[in-house]
């Protein structure tokens, strides 16, 4: 208990409490709405904590994440077309696309450092976007509606169920944040945050980066994909916006927000980013001229994110 | 420590006609020079005389134009930098490059588990891992680090970096030793204490020392190699090297003369 007088971890206590209770309690006091806010803000949290094993422990910006979304989503909503709806054939496809095209993407932009990394990965991720607008069998800008959710076909536990989605969700988005702990801190996570701090320095005890970095740039790719198809399934619907490159630009955010390289970091992130343009979407319609302010700001002044905001002095050395 | 082979007369690293050109720049003219196993083979020379640039080489770094180097008899010229190291030829940077967010313990692991192996190991945590901190832990206990393990490396002292710095390639378990300016920038108490070391590792290792404290050179090199413009204009002892007048001329000056003359 004594971890919960960090300010940074009470206030992640305190986010996972609300994403356990929130199917009870927003509806207890006249909010029923909060519960889809909340199921979006889980799988953004996905999404983003896929993103912190790539660019907080690795260092490697990618500013083309989003794309996996959109793999994912778009496996769902396509095979849900063609009246594929079996849980148990869509998310292995899912996976196994989103693992596929991440391995091809980052043979392509590992190769390359810096800037150009960060453009050659925006520049794949908005091909596929660019292909989904204008796959016209498939809706093209308009997206596609998806009439059933994932089926896994056992009895008692339904997506349809607006409940089991959502624990479902929250399920997965502890188990991501459980196996990027595990990730992380193995020998694996050693030679990714070794070769973030010191390239050069890992060639030089004898370790190739280069298989590494991929291998966690698929494993991002998969955990993102995860977020996808479960954001294909909430919704009931895909379209290529969520792929789109300010997608991608949010996820980043998202991960700077609530601290880079922090376990729960991401998810904290995505919890502040989407209540507070919620919030401020309620207050006036301009709110992006306070909302854009504020993420200066954050940018600015607080590097460490909401986690090095919070977290005592002691605590960050 | 010695597990490479034993290869035709006891040549632990040949170089054969090594070039390397930067633009218009011959950092690296032609350069061969061969170190014989066991040894301490100096390379000294005035700044800009190539002498990181023969580390980058050799360690892998930087691609050679021409030219070739033999390890252990076999010839590397083309392996990367990581296969290199596999094969028993760790070095260590003239400007500290350790993993400053890493403890120093954590600093000694990571090549330790390199040299156990793929890292393809996702799920089991390394910090109760006995397989690693075992031999990391005796590692900082050889370059005096033991009490400062848990010490995040940025926050260690100058001289406790440069000690990291040599600590972190004998982790990789090595034959042959590249150490380019291991007392760079250090005091006179810490170099000695660097000089002492280096002493205590001579013969568990081959070393090519890079260097331009020249006490430490003296009192640690078998030979020494004085590279001018990216040449090798001299290699000897340090006593031919004292005595040798073009090496007066190109780089020692006084300083050289008055040194052969304490020693006569």
């Amino acid at each position: 208990m004594t971890a919960l007088r960090n300010p940074a971890n009470a206030f992640t206590a305190i986010v996972l409490v609300l994403f356990a209770i929130v199917p009870f309690a927003a509806p207890a006091i006249g909010e029923p709405f909060y519960v889809i806010v909340f199921a979006r803000i889980m799988v953004w949290a996905i999404a983003a904590v896929s993103l912190n094993l790539i660019m907080g422990y690795g260092g490697l910006i990618s500013f083309g994440h989003a794309v996996y979304l959109g793999i994912g989503g778009y496996t769902v909503g396509i095979l849900a077309f063609h009246g594929i709806n079996s849980a148990w054939v869509q998310w292995p496809v899912a996976i196994g696309l989103c693992a596929a095209i991440s391995a091809v993407f980052g043979a392509i932009s590992l190769r390359t450092r810096g800037v150009y990394f960060i453009m050659i990965t925006l520049a794949l991720a908005q091909m596929i976007f660019f292909l989904s607008v204008s796959a016209e069998y498939y809706g093209s800008d308009d997206g596609l509606n998806i009439f059933q959710r994932s089926d896994f076909g056992v009895p008692g536990f339904s997506l349809e169920d607006n409940l089991t989605m959502y624990y479902t969700i929250l399920a997965l988005l502890l188990g991501c944040v459980f196996v990027s702990w595990r990730l992380v801190n193995s020998r694996f996570g050693a030679v990714i945050r070794a070769a973030k701090s010191n390239n050069t320095r890992v060639l030089a005890v004898g370790v190739s980066t280069f298989r590494y970095r991929l291998t966690a740039f698929v494993f991002a790719g998969v955990m993102c994909g995860i977020a996808g198809l479960l954001q294909a399934n909430l919704e009931r619907f895909v379209s290529p916006d969520m792929m789109n490159w300010p997608r991608s630009g949010e996820l980043i955010f998202m991960v700077v927000l609530g601290g880079m390289s922090t376990l729960f970091g991401p998810v904290t992130g995505a919890f502040v980013f989407l209540m507070l343009s919620e919030i401020l979407a309620g207050i006036t319609i301009h709110w992006h001229i306070i909302f854009g302010p504020f993420l200066v700001l954050v940018v600015l002044f607080a590097r460490g994110g909401i986690a090095g905001l919070l977290s005592p002095r002691s605590a960050r050395e | 420590m010695n597990s490479a082979p034993h290869t035709r007369g006891d040549i632990a690293l040949s170089v054969d006609r090594l070039r390397k050109a930067f633009g218009g720049l011959t950092a690296t003219d032609d350069l061969s020079l061969e170190v014989a196993r066991g040894e301490i083979h100096a390379v000294i020379g005035p700044n800009g005389a190539g002498k990181t640039t023969l580390v980058n080489l050799l360690s892998g770094l930087t691609r050679p134009d021409a030219g070739r180097v033999l390890f252990a008899g076999r010839d590397i010229t083309r392996l990367a930098a990581p296969a290199r190291v596999r094969a028993g030829l760790a070095r260590s940077f003239q400007i500290t490059s350790v993993f400053r967010d890493f403890t120093a313990l954590e600093n000694i692991m990571l090549p330790v588990q390199a040299r156990q192996g793929h890292s393809f190991r996702f799920w089991r945590p390394i910090a109760g891992d006995g397989s690693l901190r075992g031999p990391a832990m005796e590692i900082l206990a050889r370059v005096g680090l033991a009490g400062r393990a848990d010490i995040v490396a940025g926050n260690l002292a100058h001289g406790e970096q440069r000690q990291l710095e040599i600590a972190v390639a004998l982790a990789t378990a090595p034959a042959f030793l590249l150490l380019d300016e291991p007392i760079a920038g250090m005091g006179l108490e810490e170099s000695q204490g660097m000089v002492a070391l280096l002493q205590a590792l001579k013969g568990d290792f081959t070393m090519l020392l890079i260097e331009h404290d020249m006490d430490a050179v003296f009192a640690l090199a078998d030979r020494i190699t004085v590279l001018v413009y990216g040449k090798a204009i001299a290699t000897g002892t340090p006593e031919q090297i004292r005595n040798d007048p073009a090496v007066q001329a190109a780089y020692l000056g006084e300083e050289a003369r008055d040194m052969a003359g304490e020693g006569a």
